[in-house]
């Protein structure tokens, strides 16, 4: 967690690696609010809407994306070592996100799939989330990120305090949130298995929860079991077949296998 | 003009307010240019491999994640391709709920472009930021506008990037009555902003730059505005079926970029609004005809620059046309029982086939393609992507060579800025086409 606590106005930045930038941009949905944020601090550089660049050192910076390259690796080193604070932010930042799903393929037959001979030209790695590359010291998951959490990370940051990522199944939301079960609608959901916090935004609107932010360190083995065998779910899988329930799984988190670097 | 001498050397490195990373390098020497480019530099994420072997009914999900800015006009896209691989015909409700999402989209892509990424330039400050003192009603006007149209999205799909609710087959929570009128209140209670907005667009100065090229955009035989279906249509008067999407943009790939770059008839050509503007004006909603008068858009165009003013006039049509939906939705209701159930299909709602499907879209910045190809299992074996901003990059190429030479006489700073507003003016979304954007100079 962090040492420092920070000054008032804090130097703010947003970096963005490989990904869609749309949690960039879930800050511009928060409409007044966005002045209210800018009043306690400065934002130096957000390349998205901002031509300002900021050459000294960040009090906090948000890194959005995933590591995809070399260049993209260095890049995220020197951000590191000016900045005090460091928020992965958004799932591939957190994750690797959906850009992990292409760790599941050999790179070099990937590449050539969608670059076909010219494929020499672009460098690509297997994804890495962003605490595989350099040190994170607060995580903001999902995708897009979830703005209430988002508010609530950075009131934690500019009090200097430590923010628990909710560790209990989203389906501890969705049950509050009076949902019919997915389950009892006949499909296989990744809630009983996915951190919450996100205050069950995809079952709310009667989808499946994607397991967009990660899966909780300690699953309910019984009432997963329970699950299974209440709702058929190895049956379901039968039919499904089995490649295609890992593939759920695997669609936001399978970058979390690449060796953590930063802690060899 | 004398530029017989001149030397330059400008690197953009990664172009500030678009969407992903990009490079502008020009380099002239003894007055002949001998580079002007712009690079895109983003990290290829390709998505169009990661689809293979998953299921036709999460490629919505997936690839709306290639753009956090247009992530509804590629669900969208998304959908009208597997849904064409299926052989599913959406209801006429559905249908029509999809074109509300979409006006949804331009709007909130459109006043986020023009206010807050486009006008800076024009009004002379690196950004937004500067303007919340010299201008604070008008960034507020903008950023409630901004999150109004994200709240419309909220209610009619879950939110506005990465929808939820919208998928093969149709929508998973269709709105309530009191949606309906949550919908059409925060929209209404917008008209007087959105006409300030468009007075203050009228002001906002662009440069003087001509270069005709190929237009491209959807077209129809209707009177509507083709926005979420239609052929392929161009200013050189070609025309395809959506399926012969690749006859219209011949992908070729260059080293210079992570992106893929088309052309049709000419060297390039053009998508985005004021393409739309110059093949469909008379198509628009009286009102937005009228602001275009207001705003001195007329077709045809030849400015790029004035694509900006063109995203004006649409912002206009997608409020009116928008609110009509919603309005016949009251008065005519919603049927509920065609709120679906589909997730990835355990349920057999949709019955599998093998199949080759296309979407044609127009998003934001222009026409949007996605192409899967299924097994009869329904998992995608091929898939193919191309993205306005892809679609663009050459036309940008051939504007630049164009324009360097007009400006060539002017300070270095001012020619960057010009070259990087250029850039601006096209909306690039360069995580879309896997992301762009950087100004080099050579001296």
């Amino acid at each position: 967690m962090p040492k420092n606590k920070i000054k008032e106005k804090p130097k703010v930045a947003f970096f963005d690696f490989a990904c869609c930038e749309g949690c960039q941009l879930q800050i511009s949905n928060l409409g007044e609010t966005l002045l209210d944020l800018l009043g306690v601090v400065d934002v130096v550089e957000f390349r998205e809407v901002m031509s300002e660049k900021w050459d000294k050192d960040y009090d906090v910076v948000f890194i959005e994306g995933s590591i995809g390259d070399h260049h993209a690796e260095e890049r995220l080193k020197k951000i590191r070592s000016r900045a005090k604070i460091l928020v992965a932010y958004g799932s591939c930042a957190t994750l690797g996100g959906v850009n992990g799903m292409k760790n599941s393929f050999d790179i070099e037959e990937i590449r050539r799939y969608v670059y076909g001979d010219k494929a020499n030209y672009f460098d690509v790695k297997p994804t890495k989330a962003v605490d595989q590359v350099v040190k994170v010291d607060y995580y903001i998951h999902g995708c897009p990120v979830y703005l209430p959490e988002v508010v609530e990370v950075i009131k934690c940051i500019l009090r200097g305090v430590p923010y628990s990522v909710p560790d209990k199944p989203v389906c501890a939301e969705c049950k509050l949130n009076e949902n019919i079960c997915l389950y009892d609608k006949g499909v296989v959901c990744l809630g009983p298995w996915t951190r919450a916090g996100c205050n069950s935004w995809c079952p709310n609107n009667g989808n499946i929860c994607y397991g967009c932010r990660g899966l909780v360190s300690n699953p309910a083995k019984n009432q997963a079991n329970d699950i299974i065998k209440r709702y058929n779910v190895n049956e379901k899988i039968k039919e499904l077949g089995k490649d295609l329930m890992n593939k759920k799984f695997e669609m936001y988190n399978k970058a979390k296998e690449v060796l953590d670097e930063h802690k060899k | 003009m004398n530029i017989k001498n001149k030397d330059l050397d400008i690197k953009v490195e990664y172009v500030t307010r678009v969407e992903g990373h990009g490079n502008i390098v020009v380099n002239v020497k003894n007055g002949n240019i001998e580079k002007c480019e712009f690079h895109v530099v983003e990290t290829p994420r390709l998505f169009e491999g990661m689809l293979r072997g998953r299921s036709i009914f999460e490629a919505q999900h997936i690839t709306s994640r290639i753009c956090g800015i247009c992530s509804c006009g590629h669900s969208l896209a998304s959908i009208q391709a597997a849904e064409d691989a299926l052989g599913f015909k959406p209801s006429e409700q559905t249908t029509k709920l999809r074109k509300l999402l979409l006006d949804y989209e331009f709007l909130d892509s459109h006043i986020l472009h023009i206010y807050l990424l486009a006008a800076p330039d024009a009004l002379g400050v690196p950004s937004f930021v500067p303007l919340i003192k010299t201008n604070a009603s008008l960034v507020k006007k903008v950023l409630r506008a901004k999150k109004c149209f994200n709240d419309v999205c909220d209610i009619l799909v879950g939110r506005h990037i990465h929808p939820i609710s919208a998928i093969v087959g149709g929508f998973t929570k269709l709105p309530r009555p009191k949606d309906l009128d949550n919908m059409i209140d925060i929209l209404e209670g917008l008209r007087e902003d959105i006409n300030d907005l468009i007075s203050v667009a009228s002001k906002l100065k662009f440069p003087e730059f001509y270069r005709e090229t190929e237009y491209v955009a959807l077209v129809n035989d209707t009177d509507e505005y083709p926005l979420l279906e239609g052929d392929i249509g161009s200013s050189d008067g070609k025309r395809f079926n959506k399926k012969d999407y690749k006859l219209a943009t011949n992908e070729f790939i260059d080293p210079r970029s992570s992106a893929k770059f088309t052309k049709l008839s000419r060297e390039s050509y053009m998508v985005g609004a004021l393409s739309r503007f110059n093949l469909n004006h008379k198509k628009l909603h009286s009102k937005a005809k009228k602001v275009a008068k207001d705003l001195k858009l007329e077709a045809p165009c030849y400015n790029p620059f004035m694509n900006t003013i063109a995203q004006a006039v649409e912002l206009v049509h997608c409020y009116e046309h928008a609110l009509e939906l919603l309005k016949d939705f009251k008065k005519n209701g919603i049927d509920y029982s065609e709120e679906i159930v589909v997730g990835i299909n355990e349920k057999g709602a949709i019955p599998t086939r093998a199949g080759n499907g296309v979407g044609a879209v127009e998003v934001p910045r222009g026409i949007l393609f996605h192409n899967y190809e299924i097994d009869d299992k329904g998992i995608i074996q091929h898939a193919n992507c191309i993205i306005p901003t892809n679609q663009n990059i050459n036309n940008i190429e051939y504007d630049f060579m164009k324009f360097l030479p007009e400006i060539i006489n002017e300070p270095k700073e001012s020619i960057k800025l010009k070259l990087e507003m250029l850039v601006r003016a096209y909306d690039p979304c360069i995580s879309c086409s896997t992301h762009y954007l950087n100004v080099e100079f050579v001296e």
